[in-house]
């Protein structure tokens, strides 16, 4: 993974001692509510219904032990002694004091780590694969790219007040698993013979208005990402709405354009730039790619090593079950890529506490090169583990939380924090997922159910994704009281599409039973190894409406 | 020319500002956008100083060329820098405003006056920017820095200095940090 140098330690550093100072201007009176805000949400520092609660930057999602104990640490020392795994891939502290941010962040410069623009309009975390680097149809590895974006947006001086926030994923593979669909820009690996470079895809997202991205570019040349970057960003930010915050994402401006129109005054600008220093050089492609080099990997003998897992799985149902769901192909014989799910019952999804955080740490030194992925879907991947270890590996997991065998099925949803925590929310979220969870906590039914996305967001602002979500759930209020709507049919996948609403909305408490209804009419209307989103697919919303809705007799 | 119907908020004349680096005396007045119903007489124009609105730059361009070197242009933050151009080259000041410090078109706007455009002038920042965009305005291209109000300006200047460096290209260090890295 990528690491620090003294200049950007020096950066980090500075950025610490600056906040330090805007936050004791701010706690002196000398700095308004009004003039604090941008300041402390660029170092992803929110007020929320309790407490602050400060966004902690994982840079596209790759962690290693040092850090996750030092995350552990600062839970422990400023915090519940707990922390949460959000959807871009970044990690949530609930419950800091104002005043101890400036030393929390402090201690994570200390081991690289950092929260800057976790929040604001500006350029945010970027995200990617979990699986960056093992996955079986990667074309190439997206992190050198995602590390290049890192710097580049880190303090740019030009797009630190955009109209609003802005979201970069890039996908290295063939199967999208960084959902480029739903962001601002999507940028997909691709190969033209050799050579490699990007589609680019502008306009996507979720919120109130969720939009499918559009394709600006098929194949932009390698050496030239971050000047197109530029490019876009800069007409975004000259031409995006300011008027009003609900139309003022990059969405908006390019449905008002027309991709083409928006694509041709990108490609316009990018005219004048493409040429300039921020064309990369080979040296820096070169330097880039030097930090995601494979770990020095074992010598296995591919079949021999699946036939003895298979004969561990044949003696343990439980292993068996596990492997089945929580593990993931890897491109080297002999290993695996495992999720840790942070989704058993009755635990807020994403939510781990201090000693689990060690764990993961514990976890990553002994099984997978000290190093740990956060997941958009709110899990944990340790990415190289030995087959012969995973046996090992899981009884360890058991023994800390996170082997409840459920990765993509119904029970791992992902799940904004909700009205528990965020002033946003119009309703709860994290008890209707718990609801879900016990209703559902049969494994023989889930995993007959198979692959299932359940997502959940407390309000339309669809930090939960419930837009993308095979079956979504939204918070709404009705004069004061939360209600939930039912979206069914979303994907966040290659084949990304949009929820639809399934009719009027139901009580939290109805929510389950609703669910339930759905799941029968699948079950009943599957063909084969149909998998939900298929079936729902092929028969559409119609019946599935006429189910829920029907008068009991 | 189409007139706004109501005007936002205007710049003002502090009489201290920075100015490349230090704290100056303000020796150029800025004049407001014109009212609804208000005419532009170029004749009554203030000695010394001053800097105009685009439109009545724009308007009277050849009749100011006899006093070039004391007329600046004001852009405000919807008005791109292309609406001066290569015309940049040859004026002594350009002031930017910010209605609001989270209107952040102004820094596109100084980055291409400077990079594009050919602006070797006084670059200024007007209205509501704050201390905290100091660095990031430097970056983009700004040497001047107009609070609205008093301001302890010997202290805020200090903001200049908050950081030591940086990844991107920007007018103040053109090379990108993974050029300088080997």
């Amino acid at each position: 993974m990528y690491r620090y140098d003294d200049r950007d330690r020096a950066i980090i550093n500075d950025r610490v001692v600056q906040f330090r100072g805007q936050t004791e201007r701010y706690l002196a009176g000398e700095l308004s509510e009004e003039q604090f805000l941008p300041l402390r949400l660029q170092n992803g520092l929110y007020i929320q219904r309790l407490a602050p609660m400060l966004r902690i930057a994982v840079p596209y999602g790759l962690l290693n032990s040092s850090q996750l104990r030092r995350l552990a640490r600062v839970s422990r020392d400023y915090d519940k002694g707990y922390a949460h795994f959000t959807t871009r891939q970044n990690l949530q502290y609930n419950w800091p004091q104002l005043e101890d941010v400036p030393a929390i962040l402090a201690e994570l410069a200390e081991v690289e780590m950092h929260a800057v623009q976790t929040s604001g309009n500006c350029i945010r975390n970027t995200t990617s694969d979990p699986y960056a680097g093992i996955a079986l149809d990667e074309i190439a590895d997206p992190r050198p790219y995602c590390e290049l974006i890192r710097q580049w947006s880190t303090f740019h001086p030009e797009f630190a007040f955009l109209p609003r926030k802005f979201k970069i994923a890039v996908s290295g593979s063939e199967q999208d698993r960084a959902a480029i669909r739903v962001h601002d820009i999507g940028v997909q690996i691709v190969k033209h013979g050799e050579e490699i470079g990007f589609q680019v895809l502008v306009g996507g997202g979720q919120g109130r208005t969720p939009v499918i991205a559009e394709t600006i570019r098929d194949f932009l040349p390698e050496e030239d990402l971050l000047s197109y970057l530029e490019a876009i960003v800069r007409v975004y930010n000259q031409l995006g709405r300011r008027d009003n915050k609900y139309k003022a994402r990059i969405k908006i401006l390019v449905k008002a354009l027309g991709p083409e129109e928006f694509g041709r005054r990108v490609e316009e600008e990018w005219q004048h730039i493409k040429d300039g220093v921020e064309k990369l050089t080979p040296e820096a492609l070169q330097w880039a790619k030097s930090f995601f080099t494979a770990p020095d990997y074992k010598t296995f003998d591919g079949a021999a090593s699946e036939a003895a897992l298979q004969q561990q799985a044949d003696s343990d149902k439980a292993f068996a079950r596990w492997l089945d769901r929580n593990t993931y192909p890897h491109r080297v014989p002999g290993y695996r890529a495992i999720k840790l799910s942070t989704k058993p019952t009755g635990v807020p999804p994403g939510d781990v506490t201090d000693r689990q955080l060690e764990a993961i740490a514990d976890l990553a030194d002994a099984f997978s090169f000290g190093e740990a992925r956060a997941t958009h879907d709110q899990n944990v991947v340790l990415a190289d583990v030995e087959q012969g270890q995973l046996y090992e590996l899981w009884q360890q997991a058991r023994k800390h939380g996170f082997a409840t065998p459920n990765i993509g099925t119904l029970t791992d949803m992902i799940c904004c924090p909700g009205g528990d925590y965020c002033s946003l929310a119009n309703a709860k979220s994290i008890p209707v997922a718990e609801a879900i969870q016990r209703r559902f906590d049969d494994m023989d039914y889930l995993y007959d159910l198979g692959d299932l996305n359940l997502n959940i967001s407390g309000c339309m602002n669809a930090c939960g994704h419930h837009h993308v979500g095979h079956i979504g759930i939204l918070g709404v209020d009705k004069k004061g009281e939360e209600f939930y709507q039912i979206q069914l049919g979303g994907s966040a996948s290659n084949e990304a599409s949009l929820a639809k609403v399934l009719g009027p909305s139901f009580s939290r408490a109805e929510v389950p039973e609703v669910i339930g209804k759905i799941l029968d009419l699948y079950v009943e209307q599957r063909q084969a190894e149909e998998p939900f989103i298929d079936t729902y697919n092929r028969i559409g919303l119609q019946p599935f409406k006429e189910r829920v809705y029907a008068k009991a007799n | 020319m189409p007139k706004p119907i109501k005007l936002g908020p205007q710049p003002g004349n502090p009489t201290e500002l920075i100015l490349n680096g230090e704290v100056a005396t303000n020796e150029w007045k800025i004049l407001p956008q014109l009212e609804e119903g208000e005419t532009f007489d170029i004749n009554a124009l203030p000695p010394g100083k001053v800097i105009l609105p685009l439109r009545q730059w724009q308007a009277h361009r050849e009749a100011l060329a006899k006093r070039s070197a004391e007329v600046g242009v004001w852009l405000d933050s919807d008005e791109g820098a292309e609406l001066i151009g290569s015309e940049a080259a040859n004026l002594p000041l350009i002031a930017i405003h910010f209605p609001a410090f989270a209107d952040g078109r102004g820094f596109s706007a100084g980055r291409l006056l400077r990079e594009r455009f050919g602006f070797k002038g006084e670059l200024r920042a007007v209205g509501g920017f704050m201390r905290d965009q100091l660095t990031y305005l430097q970056r983009c291209g700004f040497n001047a820095y107009a609070f609205e109000g008093e301001q302890p300006l010997t202290i805020l200047k200090e903001s200049l200095h908050d950081f030591g460096d940086s990844y991107q290209s920007g007018v103040d260090q053109p090379l990108p940090m993974f050029r300088r890295r080997f």
